[in-house]
C-alpha cells in the first residue's frame, strides 16, 4: 500500500478510537454538573454518592481521551506536512485556540473536581465541575470550527503558486463562524450529550434488573433519562439543519449521502438501500417520495443536485455506497435512541419501567447506539468529503507528507494499533469493574469539609 | 488588536519559547518523578510519589500541546518539516506520554502486585523515554538537520541518533531527574522524604557531569552555537548566570530550603532555553549542511495578520491559564496526604 492509504487508514484508526471518549467526557460533564447542581439545591446524600461515583468513571474517559487525543494533534504534522504548510495560517490558529482556551481550563480544574473534595467547599467544586464542562465544550467548538473549515473554508485567500501556495486568513471571524461551523458544532454536542447521557441510563438500568443499589439507581437513571431524551430531540433539529447546510455548502456530499446521480425535482428520500456506484444506481431502496426535496430545501418540489451535476468527474466523487450506508446507519440509530429515550422516559414517568423487564435491558444496552451514531456520522462527514482535504482548495492525496515512507507509516499504525487494542482492553476491564463495584456507601455521609456543610 | 511597530515573527519566537520553557520546567518534574519512581520500593511510597504530581501533571502536559499548536499555527512549516521528518521519534513520544499517562490513571485501580508493577514500569518507561527523546529532539535542532531547498527533512531515523543528540538527550534526563527529585522532596515528608534526599545529591551530581559534557561538546563541535555569544561578549553573563543557578541548587538542598533549590532549578532551565533561543535566533530549524535551506522565524512564518490574530488570542487566555494554574497548585499545596480519592 502507499503512503497516501496508509497515512488515511492511521487517521482513521487514531481518530476514530479516540472519538470514543471526549463524547462520553462532554456528556458525562453535563451529567454532573446537573448531579452536582442538584446536590447543591437539595442536598440529599445520594446526589453526593452519585456525584463521587460518576466523576470516577468521567475521569477514566477522560485520561483515556487526553492521550489518545495528544496523537491527533502531533498527526497533522507527522502524516499530513503538506496540508499543514497549506492551512497552517487559518487551522493552526484554531487549534492553539483550543490549547489556550480549552485545554488549560478542563485540566485545571478536574484536578479540583477529582482530588479536591476534601480540599474545597462544595461551592468551589461545583465551580470547577462547571468549569470542567465549559472547558470540554470549548474544546469541541475550535476543534470542530477548524474541522469545519475543512469541509466549507470561508474568511482565508490563497497566497503563492504551485507548491508555495498557501492559504491565509483575511476574516478570523468568518472562518470560525465558517458556513457550516455552527450546525456542525450543535451537531457534534447533542451527540455528545447522547454518550454521556446514555452511558448513565445504561449503567442505571444494569443496576436495577440486577436489583442493586436501587436508590442510587432510580436517582441516576431519572437524570440521565432527562438529558438523554432532551440531547436526542435537539439531535434531531441539529440532523436536519446540519443536513439542510449540506445540502446548501456540499451537494455531492449531499448526493452521496443520498446515492443520488440523477438531479431531480420532488427527490424522494431513501430509507435504506444500496449503491451501484458501477452502474449509477440506487438498488433495493426504500423511499419516501418528495421526502429529499422537503427535508433539504423545505419544499417537496425542490430540485435537489445529483452527483452528475454536482461532480461530472468520477474521480472527484466520494466512496458514494460507504458514505451512503454510514450516513443512513447515523440516521436509523438517531430515530432508535429518540424512540428509546421517550418510552424510558414514559414508562418512568408512570412508574411502570421498574416491572418492565425487557425495556430496562433495551435501556441497558442503550449506551451503543450514541458511540455507533457518533462514529458512523463522522465517518460519513469525513469520508463524503473526499477527494477533498479542504474541500475544493486541497486533494488529500496533495495532503499527504512528502518524506514519510510507507514502511514507516505501517510501524506507526501497527505501535498505535497494539497500543490502543490494550488501552481499550484496559478501559473494558476498569469501566466494567468500577460499574460491579459500584457507588460506595460511604458516599451517602459526606466526610471532611463536606459534613460541615450538609443539613441533617 | 493592532500590533503594529512589532515584530510579530521575533515575539512567536519568543513566545513559542516561553511555551517550551514552561513545558519543561512544568512537566520536566513530573517526567523526573517518574523516572524516579522505580527507585522507590513499596506500594505506599509509590503511591505517595503519584499523587506528589497526581493534580497537576496533566495540566503541566498541556503546555506541550499548546507549545505544539502554537507551533503550527505560527510557523506552519517547522512543524510541518520537523513533525513529518523525525516522525518515528515523534511516534515513540507519542506512545512513551501515552503510557505514562494511563499508568498514573490506571496503576491504583486495581490491588493486584502484576496490576502494579505492570503499571509502576509503564509510567517509569514512558517517563523515561519521553526526557530522552525530548532532549534528542532539542539536540538535533540545535545540531542542525538537513533539509533540501523546499525545506523538507532529508535524513533518516538514524541520522537522529547522531552523538550530540544522544547527549542532549541523557542531559535532558538528568536535569529532568533532579528536578523532579527536588520537587518530590517538597511534597514528601518522614522516611520517604530522606531516601529522597539522600538520592538527589546523585541526581545533581549526574546532572552537572552532563552538563559541563554537553557545554564542552556544544562549544567544541557546534560553533554555531556559541557564535553569537562569542560576537557579543556581554552575552555570557547569562552563561555565568545560569551556572550560579545550577551551583545554587546543592546549596540549597544542602540548607534544607528545598523551594529555593526548586526556583534555582527553575531559574537554570529558564537560563539555559534563553542561551538556546539566543543562539538559534532567527533560525528554527537550523539545516545542516546547507544553512541557506534554514528554516527561520520569516521563511516559516504564518502571515502578519494570523501572527497579529494568535497574538490577541495569546494576551487574552495566558493571563487566565497563569491564573488558574496558580490557584490549583496553591489549592493542592503542602505535603502529600493519600485519601480514598487518591492514585
Amino acid at each position: 500500500m502507499d503512503v497516501l492509504t496508509l497515512s488515511r487508514f492511521q487517521f482513521a484508526l487514531t481518530a476514530g478510537i479516540h472519538y470514543l471518549y471526549p463524547p462520553l467526557s462532554i456528556g458525562l460533564a453535563v451529567v454532573l454538573v446537573m448531579i452536582e447542581g442538584t446536590w447543591l439545591k437539595t442536598r440529599q446524600p445520594v446526589y453526593h454518592q452519585m456525584a463521587r461515583f460518576w466523576t470516577k468513571v468521567f475521569a477514566l474517559t477522560f485520561a483515556i481521551g487526553v492521550a489518545t487525543g495528544i496523537v491527533m494533534e502531533f498527526e497533522f504534522g507527522t502524516n499530513w506536512a503538506t496540508y499543514s504548510r497549506y492551512v497552517g495560517d487559518v487551522f493552526g490558529s484554531a487549534l492553539a485556540a483550543e490549547g489556550i482556551f480549552a485545554f488549560f481550563l478542563e485540566s485545571g480544574f478536574l484536578a479540583v473536581l477529582l482530588f479536591g473534595w476534601e480540599r474545597v467547599g462544595p461551592r468551589m467544586h461545583f465551580f470547577s465541575t462547571c468549569m470542567v464542562c465549559l472547558g470540554a465544550h470549548f474544546s469541541a467548538i475550535w476543534i470542530v470550527v477548524a474541522n469545519s473549515w475543512m469541509q466549507t473554508p470561508a474568511g482565508f485567500h490563497i497566497v503563492g503558486q504551485g507548491v508555495k501556495a498557501r492559504a491565509e486568513i483575511t476574516d478570523f471571524w468568518a472562518m470560525v463562524f465558517n458556513p457550516s461551523a455552527m450546525d456542525r458544532l450543535f451537531h457534534t454536542l447533542c451527540g455528545a450529550w447522547q454518550a454521556g447521557a446514555f452511558i448513565v441510563v445504561s449503567v442505571s438500568a444494569w443496576y436495577l434488573l440486577k436489583k442493586r443499589h436501587d436508590e442510587f439507581a432510580r436517582a441516576s437513571l431519572r437524570i440521565g433519562l432527562v438529558a438523554g431524551l432532551a440531547a436526542s430531540l435537539l439531535q434531531l433539529a441539529s440532523g436536519h439543519i446540519s443536513a439542510r447546510g449540506v445540502a446548501k455548502n456540499q451537494p455531492v456530499k449531499l448526493a452521496a449521502f443520498e446515492g443520488r446521480y440523477e438531479t431531480r425535482a420532488g427527490a424522494s428520500l431513501a430509507l435504506l438501500g444500496w449503491v451501484d456506484e458501477k452502474n449509477q444506481r440506487l438498488l433495493f431502496s426504500v423511499e419516501m417520495p418528495g421526502m429529499l426535496s422537503w427535508l433539504a430545501h423545505g419544499d417537496t418540489r425542490a430540485p435537489v443536485t445529483g452527483l452528475l451535476e454536482a461532480a461530472p468527474q468520477p474521480e472527484d466523487r466520494p466512496p458514494v455506497n460507504f458514505s451512503f450506508q454510514l450516513f443512513h446507519l447515523m440516521v436509523a440509530v438517531g430515530f432508535g435512541m429518540i424512540l428509546i429515550a421517550a418510552l424510558g422516559f414514559l414508562c418512568f414517568w408512570r412508574g411502570s419501567l421498574f416491572e418492565k423487564r425487557w425495556l430496562l435491558r433495551l435501556l441497558a444496552l442503550s449506551v451503543l447506539g450514541p458511540q455507533i451514531a457518533n462514529q458512523a456520522g463522522w465517518f460519513a462527514a469525513e469520508v463524503g468529503r473526499q477527494p477533498w482535504i479542504v474541500q475544493g482548495l486541497l486533494r488529500t492525496s496533495q495532503g499527504v507528507s512528502a518524506v514519510v515512507k510507507a514502511n514507516t507509516v505501517l510501524a506507526a499504525i501497527i505501535l498505535f494499533s497494539a497500543v490502543y487494542l490494550l488501552l481499550f482492553a484496559v478501559f473494558v476491564y476498569l469501566l466494567n469493574d468500577k460499574i460491579q463495584h459500584g457507588p460506595d456507601d460511604g458516599d451517602l455521609v459526606p466526610s471532611g469539609k463536606l459534613a460541615l456543610h450538609a443539613r441533617p | 488588536m493592532n500590533f503594529d511597530g512589532l515584530d510579530l515573527n521575533t515575539t512567536w519566537f519568543i513566545l513559542i519559547g516561553v511555551l517550551f520553557t514552561g513545558y519543561a520546567m512544568l512537566d520536566g518534574f513530573d517526567l523526573g518523578v517518574g523516572a524516579l519512581h522505580l527507585f522507590t520500593k513499596t506500594d505506599e511510597e509509590r503511591r505517595i510519589m503519584l499523587n506528589a504530581i497526581g493534580p497537576v501533571w496533566d495540566g503541566n502536559e498541556v503546555w506541550l500541546v499548546t507549545g505544539g499548536g502554537a507551533l503550527f499555527a505560527a510557523f506552519p512549516n517547522v512543524y510541518a518539516t520537523v513533525f513529518s521528518g523525525f516522525y518515528l521519534a515523534f511516534v515513540l513520544l507519542l506512545v512513551a506520554l501515552i503510557f505514562r499517562a494511563v499508568a498514573i490513571e490506571f496503576r491504583g485501580k486495581r490491588p493486584m502486585l502484576w496490576w502494579r508493577r505492570m503499571w509502576d514500569g509503564g509510567f517509569s518507561a514512558g517517563s523515561v523515554a519521553s526526557s530522552l527523546l525530548i532532549g534528542v529532539a532539542m539536540g538535533n535542532i540545535a545540531w542542525g538537520v538537513p533539509l533540501d531547498e523546499r525545506g523538507e527533512f532529508t535524513g533518516s531515523f538514524w541520522s537522529l541518533l547522531g552523538p550530540y543528540p544522544l547527549l542532549l538527550g541523557i542531559t535532558t534526563l538528568a536535569l529532568f531527574l533532579m528536578h523532579g527529585a527536588i520537587y518530590a522532596l517538597l511534597k514528601t515528608e518522614g522516611a520517604l522524604h530522606d531516601k529522597l534526599r539522600a538520592w538527589i545529591n546523585n541526581c545533581i551530581v549526574f546532572f552537572i557531569i552532563c552538563y559541563a559534557v554537553t557545554t564542552m561538546a556544544t562549544l567544541l563541535y557546534v560553533p554555531h552555537m556559541a557564535a553569537r555569544v562569542r560576537a557579543n561578549p556581554w552575552l555570557f553573563s547569562i552563561a555565568i548566570f545560569n551556572m550560579l543557578a545550577i551551583a545554587n541548587v546543592p546549596r540549597e538542598i544542602h540548607h534544607g530550603r528545598d523551594w529555593r533549590a526548586f526556583l534555582s532549578s527553575c531559574v537554570a532551565m529558564l537560563a539555559l532555553m534563553g542561551l538556546f533561543g539566543l543562539e538559534m535566533y532567527p533560525n528554527l530549524v537550523f539545516s545542516n549542511p546547507g544553512p541557506a535551506n534554514s528554516l527561520n522565524i520569516h521563511n516559516a512564518a504564518s502571515s502578519p495578520k494570523t501572527l497579529g490574530i494568535m497574538l490577541t488570542i495569546a494576551l487574552i487566555g495566558v493571563p487566565a491559564v497563569l491564573a488558574y494554574t496558580v490557584s490549583i497548585y496553591w489549592i493542592f499545596r503542602g505535603k502529600v496526604k493519600l485519601d480514598r480519592m487518591s492514585y
